[in-house]
């Protein structure tokens, strides 16, 4: 008897249930920031003076390069539910690195290798600690955020190393023929396709969403959580390191305080673009989109000549208002898959 | 259905939310740049180390009288942090828009090079003032006074008040701040040459940060019990330091003296926590400057070692050696005088 009143029922697949493909695209809070980054771009190119032209890009992108390209494995280690708190300080110490390697006549390409082996490095540290002895990332990188930042310090003091090789600096600093958009965009473009790929299309990123949403689940399915993990931890100190160096051949010296704080802006940039800071929801291209948002509303309002308490308001109500969206939303959708889920009762178990 | 549309909504609203103060900021504001005041253009920004400072807001007071003088255009813009490269968006941006001349005081003698030669090469004048930047990336500095003189006066004072002898430290500001250092070193060796019963036993920085240098007085008092005299060239920390003095068991037995600000130390004059202090006048510093970029975008001046020029009430100065101008010799400021002044 029941068996023909569910063969008379249609199956319903998943696509019935969820949202159809252009909702999910469109409707989503990447698509969300991305839409007030051209919205913010659009306004401020008619009614800001001095906004429109190439020179806004071209002054904008050295500044945030260095964010953008730690933004992008703050992504996938946020995604998975854990943070690192190191990176800037680890981007100092591969600076600082590269300067002394470079100032003792070791030649440029021996100071780069021996920068991004010091990031390496600092990124297996907070990945032993986090992975093999289990410590939480949040206090393991805290911790290393001084260590390595008291490294650096133990190693230049109040020194300035600088005068980096001209052509490395050109290599790069200077634009792309015609564009406003330095070489160092090109890096980060190649390292952010890589990363999407990873991300978004492949085992190993549906992996770390997968480590996100519930490390037991994760386990079951046979994700590789502690590897996961440690990787991600060392490709950010790797990641990190880029940026140092490239802080260092920007300002052209290694101070022990370079890039101090930078960790801040990452992680606001990244939480704008929409990842979950509980891990398991989050997307590159709101990242990046973030970066950028931040990047243009500060130099629009600059321009306007507002001065920076007010652009760290606005940048501050920009997060928080993102980050409430982010909540809000995910209640609406818990309050719709269980409708009225306080009175009806699942049944007899 | 209902909750989709409650979704785009708020999505919807928090896009309009920050498009309308982005809108409403820049119409507000939208006029900073451009040129004023016939066929030059004396529009003429303060980038100071940071704001919120009260040393930046005298000297930049200053600029802004000596431009409402000469009929120009004064606006201030800074970071809220004095890191290295904090103020090269706002160097950036005056380029964008276009001003004809910036007063900077530089947190780093390299980071903003790049920036500041890029604007340069658009017709900006640069003259840094307080704190410089190499000199292949400005077309003037302003110096408050020279570092001898500075260092001489506080390790003097210092001296006269702990009688010539005894253990000394010295607070500074950042690690790398490029005034302090240069003093720093000359301290030192005078000290060594000059006072041989001095002992410097220890460098302290509080970052130009009141609370990290109220915390850095304090661990100095309890590390060394026999300190009899504490040096702060930075106006951030010899404030920290009075306060924490003063109400400390240490008041009057502990001398303080170094670069302060006549109101910040006006009560710890008074109370006997400090005897003497000495600084410039900062807000003639700003004023100086902005009489100096008033020249260079004239045209009366290139920057070059003897070029004369007009600073309105201060009278005339000369360049000298590597581009730079002299203020004048340091003030010292005791209870005798320091009703005198207001800044």
């Amino acid at each position: 008897m029941s068996d023909t009143i569910l063969a008379d029922k249609p199956v319903r697949t998943y696509r019935d249930y969820g949202r159809p493909l252009w909702r999910r695209i469109l409707l989503t809070h990447e698509m969300a920031i991305i839409g007030l980054l051209v919205l913010v771009y659009i306004v401020a190119y008619v009614s800001v003076p001095g906004f429109a032209g190439p020179l806004t890009i071209q002054y904008l992108l050295p500044n945030v390069a260095a964010v953008l390209l730690i933004a992008l494995p703050m992504t996938l280690i946020i995604v998975t539910g854990e943070i690192d708190l190191s990176v800037a300080s680890t981007a100092g110490l591969a600076g600082v690195a590269f300067g002394i390697a470079n100032n003792a006549g070791l030649g440029v390409g021996v100071a780069l290798v021996v920068a991004l082996l010091v990031g390496v490095a600092a990124g297996a540290v907070n990945g032993f600690f986090i992975t093999v002895v289990g410590l939480p990332s949040l206090a393991v990188t805290i911790g290393t955020l001084a260590l390595f930042r008291g490294l650096a310090v133990g190693l230049v003091g109040t020194d300035r190393i600088g005068d980096f090789p001209a052509e490395m600096r050109s290599l790069v600093l200077d634009r792309i023929p015609g564009t406003p958009i330095p070489n160092i965009i090109v890096l980060f473009v190649v390292l952010a396709l890589v990363f999407a790929l990873v991300l978004h299309f492949t085992p190993a990123g549906r992996g770390i969403f997968a480590i996100g949403l519930s490390s037991e689940a994760a386990r079951f399915s046979g994700v590789r959580i502690e590897r996961t993990k440690f990787l991600l931890f060392v490709v950010s100190g790797l990641v990190s390191a880029v940026a140092g160096i490239y802080y260092a051949l920007k300002t052209n010296v290694s101070l022990a305080d370079n890039t101090a704080g930078l960790e801040l802006s990452v992680i606001a940039a990244v939480l704008l673009g929409g990842v979950s800071i509980f891990g398991g929801r989050g997307a590159l291209h709101g990242v990046i989109a973030g970066v950028l948002l931040i990047g243009f509303v500060g130099s629009a309002l600059r321009l306007a000549g507002l001065t920076s308490d007010v652009i760290s308001i606005v940048t501050g109500v920009l997060l928080v208002a993102s980050v409430v969206a982010t909540s809000f939303l995910a209640w609406l959708r818990v309050k719709r898959v269980v409708p009225g889920g306080k009175k009806g009762s699942p049944g007899p178990v | 259905m209902f909750n989709r549309k409650i979704r785009a909504t708020a999505v919807a609203g928090i896009a309009l939310t920050v498009a309308l103060v982005a809108t409403g900021c820049a119409a507000g504001t939208g006029d900073t740049g451009g040129d004023t005041g016939g066929d030059a253009n004396y529009s003429i920004t303060f980038l100071p180390k940071n704001l919120g400072n009260a040393y930046f807001d005298t000297s930049d007071a200053g600029g802004a009288e000596a431009i409402e003088e000469f009929g120009g255009t004064y606006a201030e813009v800074g970071p809220a942090t004095a890191t290295p490269d904090s103020q090269v968006s706002f160097i950036d941006t005056a380029a964008q828009q276009g001003v004809g001349g910036l007063v900077v005081s530089a947190n780093d003698p390299d980071a903003l090079c790049d920036s500041l030669n890029t604007a340069r090469d658009n017709g900006m004048k640069v003259v840094t003032f307080d704190s410089d930047v190499n000199a292949d990336c400005r077309d003037l500095f302003i110096n408050q006074a020279d570092a001898e003189g500075i260092a001489k006066v506080e390790v003097d004072l210092i001296a006269e008040q702990i009688g010539g002898a005894g253990q000394v430290a010295i607070l500074s500001a950042a690690a790398t701040a490029t005034n302090q250092n240069a003093w720093i070193d000359i301290m030192t060796e005078y000290i060594a040459s000059d006072y041989p019963d001095i002992e410097l036993v220890e460098v302290v920085y509080g970052d130009d940060d009141d609370q990290t240098s109220f915390d850095k007085t304090a661990g100095l008092l309890s590390t060394y019990p026999e300190l009899k005299g504490i040096i702060s060239p930075t106006t951030v920390g010899i404030s920290a330091a009075a306060r924490y003095l003063s109400t400390s068991e240490f008041k009057g037995k502990v001398a303080l003296t170094g670069l302060g600000t006549p109101n910040q130390m006006r009560d710890y004059v008074l109370d006997g926590t400090v005897t003497a202090f000495a600084l410039w006048n900062p807000g003639d510093l700003g004023y100086l400057a902005a009489y100096a970029t008033k020249a260079l975008i004239d045209g009366d001046i290139t920057g070059a070692e003897g070029d004369e020029f007009d600073a309105g009430k201060l009278g005339s100065y000369t360049v000298g050696a590597n581009g730079t101008v002299l203020l004048g010799d340091p003030f010292t400021f005791n209870a005798d005088n320091i009703g005198d002044f207001d800044f």
